[in-house]
C-alpha cells in the first residue's frame, strides 16, 4: 500500500514553548483517502495539523509528504507541496474583502477549482464577495475558509473542526462538499469533535489521546467498536 | 492688498505652501513608519537617520561622482533600500519574537551610530545642494509666487504616497501584505513567503525614507542632524494618524504640515508645539489615533 501513501507521520513530537503537546503521533493517510482524527479537547488533534504545517514550536520525528521529508521545511514550502489548511478559528482576514480572502492563497498545484465553480458551490460567497471578510456570518466564514483552499490545487486538505458551532443546514452543506471532494480524489484529514459528522465521511478514524494515537478504527468496525468509542470520546 | 483674517494673502498662501511641503515630508516618512510597523511590529527609530543617509547620498553623488539630481533620485533610495534589507537580515530578524521595545532600542541605537558617523566625517554644519536647473525659478500664480521646486516636492511625494496606498489596498501584492500583517503564520501556511515579504517591506520603508531625503536635499541643507530634527514631529504624526494605518499616515502628515504652517501665520510662537498639542488632544479622545483601530 505504501505506493499510494500520501502522508506518513511517525513519532511526531511537538512543543509550544516548554510544553510538550504531541508525544509521538503515528499515522498514515493514503492518496484519495479521508481520515478523521477524533478525540477530546486538548488531546492534540489541532496541534497535529499545525505541526504538519510547521506552525507549532519545536518538532521532532518525521513527516513524509508524498515521499518527501518535510519536518525541516518552513511553513510556506510545505504548503507549496500541495497542502491546504482550514484552521479551527477559520482565519478569515478582517483587512481583506470576501473575494480577496478567497483569492489570497497562491496556486500550489494544478486542478484547483475555478472561482466560478466555487461560487456555484457556495452561492452566498458570491453575493457577499465585496463585504469585509469578518463581516460574514459564522457559516459564511466557514465556507470561505474551505473554499479558499480548494482554488489552489492543494491535494491534501487539513480541515479543523469545520462543523463546529454551525447551524445543522450548513453542517449538512459542508458534508456534501466534503463528499464531492472525495469523489474528486482529494486527500483529507478531518479533525472533528462531532462524531456523527465525521463517521459517514471518514474511511478510517484515529482516536487521539494525550498527544498520541490511542486506536485506529476502520469504517466497517464502527458498529462493533461502539463501546470503545464511547469510552474515548464520551459520546 | 487683499487679506484673509487680517493677514496679507501672500503671507497666508506662502505659509500654506511651506506647510504643504513639510507635510509632504511628514507624509512620506510616516507612511514608511506605518508600513514597517504593520509588518514587522517594530517602531523604526532609524527612520530619520535613513532619510539623512538618503540626502547625503545625493550630496556625495553630486560632489564626488558627478551624479545629478535625477540619478540621485533613483540611486539613493535604491542604496538606502539595500542598506535597509541588510539591517533587517543581520539584526532585526532576530528580534521579532521579543517585545517591541527591543526593536525600538536597536533602531534607536542604529540612528545614533549613523548620525555619529556622519557628524564625525562631515561635521554638523549643513552641506549645500543646489536646486536642479529644471526647477529654478517660480510660477507666478497671480496672487503669489510658487517656487518650482516646492511644487515638485509636493506633487512627487503625493504621487509616491498614493501609489504606495494603491498598491497596498488595491492589488494582489497588497492583499498578501495586508494578510501577512494581520496573521503572518497563517499567511505563511498558505504558501506565501512571509519572511521574504518582511525583509522587502523594511527595505521599501527605508527606500521611501531615502527618497524623501533626496527630495529634501535641495530644500533643506544636507546635515547629519536633519533626520533627528524631523523625526520627532513624524512620530507625533504617526501617533495622531494611528499606528499602522496607511491612508491615515498620509492624510495626517499632510494635514499637520498645513496646520503647522498656518499656525506660523496666526500665532508663530505656537508653531513648533501645535503638533504636540494636537497629539495630546487626539490621544485623550481617540487613544488609537484618528484612523487607527483599537486592538
Amino acid at each position: 500500500m505504501s505506493a499510494t501513501e500520501f502522508l506518513r507521520v511517525s513519532d511526531l513530537h511537538a512543543f509550544y514553548g516548554e510544553s510538550h503537546v504531541l508525544h509521538g503521533m503515528d499515522f498514515t493517510v493514503r492518496r484519495g483517502e479521508c481520515i478523521s482524527l477524533l478525540g477530546r479537547n486538548g488531546a492534540g488533534r489541532t496541534t497535529t495539523l499545525r505541526a504538519i504545517l510547521g506552525l507549532t514550536g519545536r518538532r521532532t520525528g518525521s513527516i513524509m509528504l508524498n515521499g518527501r521529508e518535510v519536518i525541516n521545511l518552513p511553513s510556506h514550502r510545505i504548503a507549496q507541496l500541495g497542502v491546504g489548511y482550514c484552521p479551527e478559528e477559520r482565519g478569515i482576514y478582517a483587512s481583506l474583502s470576501c473575494e480577496e480572502n478567497l483569492l489570497l492563497p497562491p496556486q500550489v498545484g494544478s486542478g484547483g477549482l475555478s472561482l466560478d465553480e466555487l461560487y456555484d458551490m457556495f452561492p452566498n460567497l458570491k453575493e457577499r464577495r465585496n463585504s469585509q471578510g469578518t463581516r460574514l456570518s459564522g457559516g459564511e466564514q466557514q465556507m470561505l475558509a474551505m473554499a479558499r483552499i480548494l482554488r489552489t490545487g492543494a491535494k491534501l486538505l487539513l480541515l479543523d473542526e469545520v462543523s463546529e458551532g454551525l447551524a445543522p443546514v450548513i453542517v449538512q452543506k459542508l458534508g456534501e462538499v466534503i463528499r464531492k471532494l472525495k469523489e474528486r480524489d482529494y486527500t483529507i484529514i478531518l479533525v472533528e469533535q462531532n462524531f456523527r459528522f465525521a463517521a459517514p465521511l471518514a474511511d478510517r478514524m484515529y482516536i487521539v489521546e494525550h498527544g498520541q494515537v490511542a486506536a485506529e478504527i476502520q469504517r466497517h468496525e464502527i458498529a462493533e467498536k461502539q463501546e470503545m468509542l464511547k469510552e474515548y470520546l464520551g459520546v | 492688498m487683499s487679506e484673509i483674517f487680517g493677514i496679507p494673502i501672500q503671507a497666508f498662501m506662502g505659509q500654506l505652501m511651506l506647510g504643504l511641503v513639510n507635510g509632504s515630508f511628514y507624509a512620506m516618512l510616516s507612511l514608511g513608519l506605518a508600513v514597517i510597523f504593520g509588518m514587522l511590529n517594530i517602531i523604526n527609530f532609524a527612520h530619520g537617520a535613513l532619510y539623512m543617509v538618503g540626502a547625503f547620498m545625493a550630496w556625495l553623488g553630486l560632489t564626488y561622482l558627478d551624479l545629478g539630481y535625477w540619478q540621485a533620485l533613483v540611486l539613493a533610495p535604491l542604496c538606502v533600500g539595500v542598506f535597509g534589507v541588510l539591517i533587517e537580515r543581520t539584526m532585526l530578524q532576530w528580534l521579532y519574537k521579543l517585545d517591541h521595545l527591543y526593536g525600538l532600542l536597536l533602531t534607536f541605537g542604529l540612528a545614533l551610530v549613523l548620525e555619529g558617523l556622519f557628524i564625525n566625517i562631515f561635521g554638523v554644519s549643513g552641506q549645500p545642494y543646489s536646486i536642479p536647473d529644471e526647477f529654478s525659478g517660480a510660477f507666478n500664480l497671480g496672487f503669489m509666487f510658487l517656487p518650482k521646486y516646492r511644487a515638485w516636492v509636493i506633487v512627487s511625494s503625493l504621487v509616491v504616497c498614493f501609489a504606495t496606498w494603491y498598491v497596498i489596498e488595491k492589488t494582489r501584492l497588497g492583499a498578501y501584505l495586508r494578510a501577512a500583517t494581520e496573521n503572518p503564520k497563517l499567511t505563511q501556511a498558505f504558501g506565501i513567503n512571509v519572511p521574504l515579504m518582511v525583509m522587502l517591506t523594511y527595505g521599501f520603508g527605508a527606500a521611501l525614507a531615502g527618497f524623501a531625503g533626496v527630495l529634501a536635499a535641495p530644500a533643506i541643507q544636507v546635515s547629519p542632524l536633519m533626520g533627528s530634527n524631523l523625526i520627532i514631529v513624524v512620530f507625533a504624526v504617526v501617533v495622531i494618524g494611528g499606528m499602522g494605518s496607511i491612508l491615515g499616515s498620509i492624510l495626517t502628515g499632510i494635514g499637520l504640515g498645513v496646520i503647522e504652517g498656518l499656525t506660523k501665520v496666526f500665532y508663530a510662537e505656537a508653531s513648533s508645539t501645535v503638533v504636540f498639542i494636537i497629539m495630546a488632544i487626539v490621544l485623550m479622545i481617540r487613544p488609537a489615533g484618528l484612523f487607527g483601530k483599537e486592538k
